[in-house]
């Protein structure tokens, strides 16, 4: 152990691991409970992407005749190339639900309040680099699933106003689905996208250090701690982040040989499978696609959602509850109930347009921009607000419950359409059990 | 006075105004360049990345389609390669509509017994002319110019014509 100030800084200099990881952190951030790992096993994941995809690359061939058969190839004729490809799927689909969980998390502690706040900017950068790199490699095994999810993915870009035709035909590389799609994505997918995410990955992290580490923990109530108490990062926070990985990683190897990646039959531009449904983390747009006007459903939503989160750091709060959990207990409350609210309220409308409401019945002489985009997200968007502002006032919420509150109704509401999505539409999108 | 003593004044009265315009100047034509500099690679790049145009040419994109006597009144033939549908209407009129649904861009089968084009992505229905009966399909069928030539039905599938609802000028009569 270094005895003085000049041996410690020597000791630093030369350890590799403080080069990466933090001398001293603050003994309360250490609890699991804390932060559950969120972060560190999406960089875990991220690794493991990275390097199982390495290996996939030797064995892929990127062109519409050969791109099929080179993975039925690996699969049956490659040492351990189910394997491989059994961990690159299940990470990358393991990575969506940590990202969101960790966002979650940040949300709920506060996270995002300064000096944090472009670090957030900066983390949804990564989520949307995610489900880019998500959705491009979606289409590489061209088999059936994959041709035809990004032919309806693509196929809703055509909806964007003024440009959607040729957007569409900017990431389709052409009118249709085909060689050039498949050799664009697959540029992206193992270029462009990944060096992107390094890049923001170095910035968050960075961006981390210089708020000096996570949010200190506190109960709701408790002043924020100055100068609260530090134990060495090493052994103490990078054991623990090391039993997390190694956990994670047998995990995800455990469960990549027992259960196989889905690879269809091979892609057949004749036939569109019934029900043809994009991948499950976009699921919650398809679902959006069949209750209101394409416009909205495609474009202004998730438009104001994308700018919606990204607006929570930048709100002015007035106070600063970081690393409280939700705030306090009236915003433990009301998350609660909003929760419930949400579970509840979206199952009911949306069997109430499935089956009670017929909108063209009832207003024949509507254009359909305003019959099924302005006048429904109109009044719902009417009813959301009268909800937040009796919140405010009858709740005596401050803005930062009253955000959460609204945040959590949003993204269990989402939720809860992308469940309806993957298990809830069969055959023709008719709503039932879908398996 | 010398022209140095009298600027060297100037400057001396005046520092901010006088003395760094040049510097100014220099700056500007500067920045100016690099946002030239910007604006050319972005150009270069957008250019390279836009979609190619074919290299097959327009001999492969007609389908001779058979003769006018092949295709009964109020009939569909399906034509896998072309990607695309004869349809004889009553009347005797041909058209030739893409198989690509208007929705989302699945792939519309022909329901004989339904007498319908019914999409199994969204369940978008079409009738025979190529119009919606069923949404969520916003827009009809899309055409490829027929051309009767001889009594041989030619179909050009190298342009895709667009069209919000049937009309009887689509129709080709032979």
């Amino acid at each position: 152990m270094p005895k003085d100030d000049r041996e410690r800084k020597w000791v630093t200099f030369n350890h590799f691991i403080l080069h990466f990881r933090p001398v001293r952190v603050p003994a309360k951030t250490l609890s699991y409970t804390h932060t559950f790992g969120l972060g560190g096993m999406s960089l875990v994941l991220v690794l493991l992407l990275v390097g199982t995809g390495v290996l996939l690359m030797f064995a892929y061939e990127p062109a519409p005749g050969d791109a099929y058969d080179s993975v039925l190839r690996l699969q049956e004729n490659v040492t351990f190339g189910k394997f491989v490809r059994g961990v690159h799927h299940w990470s990358a689909n393991l990575l969506i639900v940590v990202m969101v969980l960790h966002l979650f998390r940040v949300v709920f502690t506060g996270a995002f309040h300064p000096p944090r706040q472009f670090n957030w900017v900066i983390g949804l950068g990564l989520l949307a680099c995610v489900l880019a790199s998500n959705f491009t490699g979606y289409l590489l095994p061209w088999d059936q699933l994959s041709y035809w999810a990004i032919t309806i993915s693509t196929g809703m870009l055509g909806y964007v106003p003024w440009g959607g035709g040729w957007l569409q035909a900017a990431v389709r590389g052409g009118n249709e689905i085909g060689r050039a799609t498949l050799i664009t994505f697959y540029t992206l997918h193992t270029t462009v996208v990944p060096v992107l995410i390094f890049v923001l990955m170095g910035f968050h992290f960075w961006r981390v250090r210089r708020a000096r580490g996570v949010v200190v923990p506190r109960a709701p109530g408790e002043a924020v701690d100055e100068r609260p108490e530090k134990v060495l990062g090493l052994p103490f926070l990078f054991m623990k982040e090391f039993v997390v990985a190694l956990i994670l990683v047998a995990s995800v190897f455990l469960f990549s040989a027992l259960v196989a990646a889905p690879l269809g039959e091979a892609a057949n531009a004749g036939m569109s499978p019934n029900p043809a449904k994009a991948p499950w983390y976009f699921m919650g747009f398809q679902e959006l696609l069949l209750h209101f006007h394409p416009v909205f459903a495609v474009v202004l939503l998730p438009l104001a959602g994308a700018v919606g989160l990204a607006m929570i750091a930048y709100l002015g709060y007035g106070e600063d509850p970081s690393g409280i959990w939700f705030v306090s207990r009236r915003g433990r409350a009301l998350a609660r109930a909003a929760a419930g609210v949400a579970l509840v309220l979206t199952p009911i409308l949306v069997m109430a347009d499935e089956w009670l409401l017929d909108l063209a019945g009832m207003a024949p002489g509507l254009p359909p921009i305003l019959r099924d985009g302005v006048v429904p997200v109109g009044a719902l968007g009417l009813a959301f607000w009268a909800g937040y502002r009796w919140v405010r006032t009858r709740k005596s919420a401050t803005r930062a419950e009253a955000v959460q509150t609204a945040f959590v109704f949003f993204a269990v509401a989402f939720l809860v359409l992308t469940a309806i999505g993957v298990w809830f539409r069969g055959p023709g999108m008719a709503l039932g059990w879908a398996g | 006075m010398g022209r140095k003593q009298r600027k060297q004044e100037e400057e001396a009265a005046d520092p901010v105004e006088t003395s760094p315009s040049r510097r100014a100047f220099l700056w500007k034509a500067w920045i100016g360049l690099a946002a030239v500099a910007v604006a050319e690679v972005v150009w270069v790049a957008l250019g390279f990345l836009r979609p190619r145009r074919p290299l097959e040419e327009e001999e492969a994109a007609v389908v001779t389609a058979g003769p006018v006597d092949a295709f009964s009144p109020d009939s569909v033939t399906a034509f896998p390669q072309g990607k695309f549908y004869l349809a004889r209407l009553e009347d005797g009129g041909f058209l030739a509509v893409s198989r690509e649904c208007t929705h989302l861009g699945c792939t519309v089968p022909w329901i004989e017994e339904d007498h319908r084009f019914v999409c199994p992505c969204h369940s978008s229905a079409f009738d025979i002319r190529g119009e919606v009966i069923n949404p969520p399909a916003p827009r009809a069928l899309d055409l490829f110019e027929v051309r009767i030539e001889n009594r041989i039905v030619k179909v050009n599938t190298a342009n895709v014509e667009r069209r919000s609802a049937f009309s009887s000028g689509q129709v080709t009569r032979p």
